[in-house]
């Protein structure tokens, strides 16, 4: 393999890792439920992205032809991410798990809760 | 309340064209025998569900949908390297905060579609969406201005989305 195709693999491959690894070294270390949930749906996009770079990259160069699939798990990432955190923190919420003391804006998650309850008496 | 689709032989030519190409692409090939196969999978099995249609908004504005797209994905690169920061700065100076954001849009895929771009972008999750779909809640990571915030969230994200669904 020609030196620059693995300078620019190997560049793409660490910084993935750094990201991800980023990713969970915040669910590891944030205070509470819901910060640390920000940490794996966001960090980790743009790790998953540039390590799915470096496959599509180092295929396309070994096996001589375009290698496109990586872009279909992008793609699904992209899709499964905001959705899965958003029904985690959803339920979170009406679990009432706890919310770290120093959270501005409490009332709006009790009201948040309340609108969901009213709308499981009318259902 | 369902449209008469266009042609009947093909209810959904936008999905359609998506399933053949997905297909290609989870094969990762263009040879004649899988385009055949693919298309063939991309005529029937709309034929199928085109019954199970639920039907939404159309997009108006497919131009403004791609620079939305854009612009959005620009967003989740920057988004990655500030929550990167937050994770490793200290935590004790973290200041988390639960808000709630007025939404005009009223259709569900427009909703949809606003709630997981402010999940992927800069310190936000969305969390709940009011009973009459007029509130939108979302998780700050950390918040510095409340105003401002909400102000980014409905001028960046939700304004470009009405124009893309005249609604």
């Amino acid at each position: 393999m020609e030196f620059w195709i693995e300078v620019v693999v190997s560049a793409f491959l660490i910084f993935g890792g750094v990201f991800v690894f980023i990713g969970s070294l915040g669910l590891a270390k944030l205070p509470d439920f819901y910060t640390r949930l920000h940490a794996p749906t966001k960090a980790t996009t743009l790790g998953m992205g540039s390590l799915l770079v470096a496959s599509s990259v180092m295929i396309t160069y070994q096996q001589g032809y375009l290698s496109l699939h990586e872009l279909l798990i992008t793609l699904f990432l992209l899709i499964t991410a905001p959705v899965t955190a958003h029904m985690i923190a959803k339920t979170a919420l009406h679990h009432k798990l706890h919310i770290i003391d120093r959270t501005t804006g409490k009332t709006s998650a009790k009201n948040a809760r309340k609108r969901e309850s009213s709308e499981e008496h009318s259902a | 309340m369902n449209p008469q689709p266009r042609f009947r032989f093909l209810p959904m030519p936008f999905h359609s064209v998506l399933l053949l190409i997905v297909w290609l692409l989870l094969n990762n090939t263009v040879s004649f025998g899988h385009i055949v196969l693919g298309s063939f999978l991309a005529l029937t099995i709309p034929m199928l569900t085109a019954g199970m249609q639920n039907p939404q908004p159309r997009f108006h504005r497919p131009l403004i949908m791609i620079r939305y797209a854009i612009m959005v994905l620009g967003d989740i690169i920057v988004a990655n390297f500030e929550v990167a920061l937050l994770v490793l700065g200290p935590s004790k100076k973290l200041q988390p905060a639960f808000i709630a954001v007025p939404i005009d849009i009223v259709n569900e895929l427009p909703i949809t579609i606003l709630a997981s771009t402010v999940s992927l972008t800069p310190g936000t999750v969305s969390a709940e969406v009011s009973e009459d779909k007029n509130w939108l809640y979302v998780h700050v990571l950390h918040m510095t201005d409340k105003d401002e915030l909400i102000a980014t969230i409905k001028q960046r994200y939700e304004q470009p989305l009405t124009e893309i669904f005249a609604c």
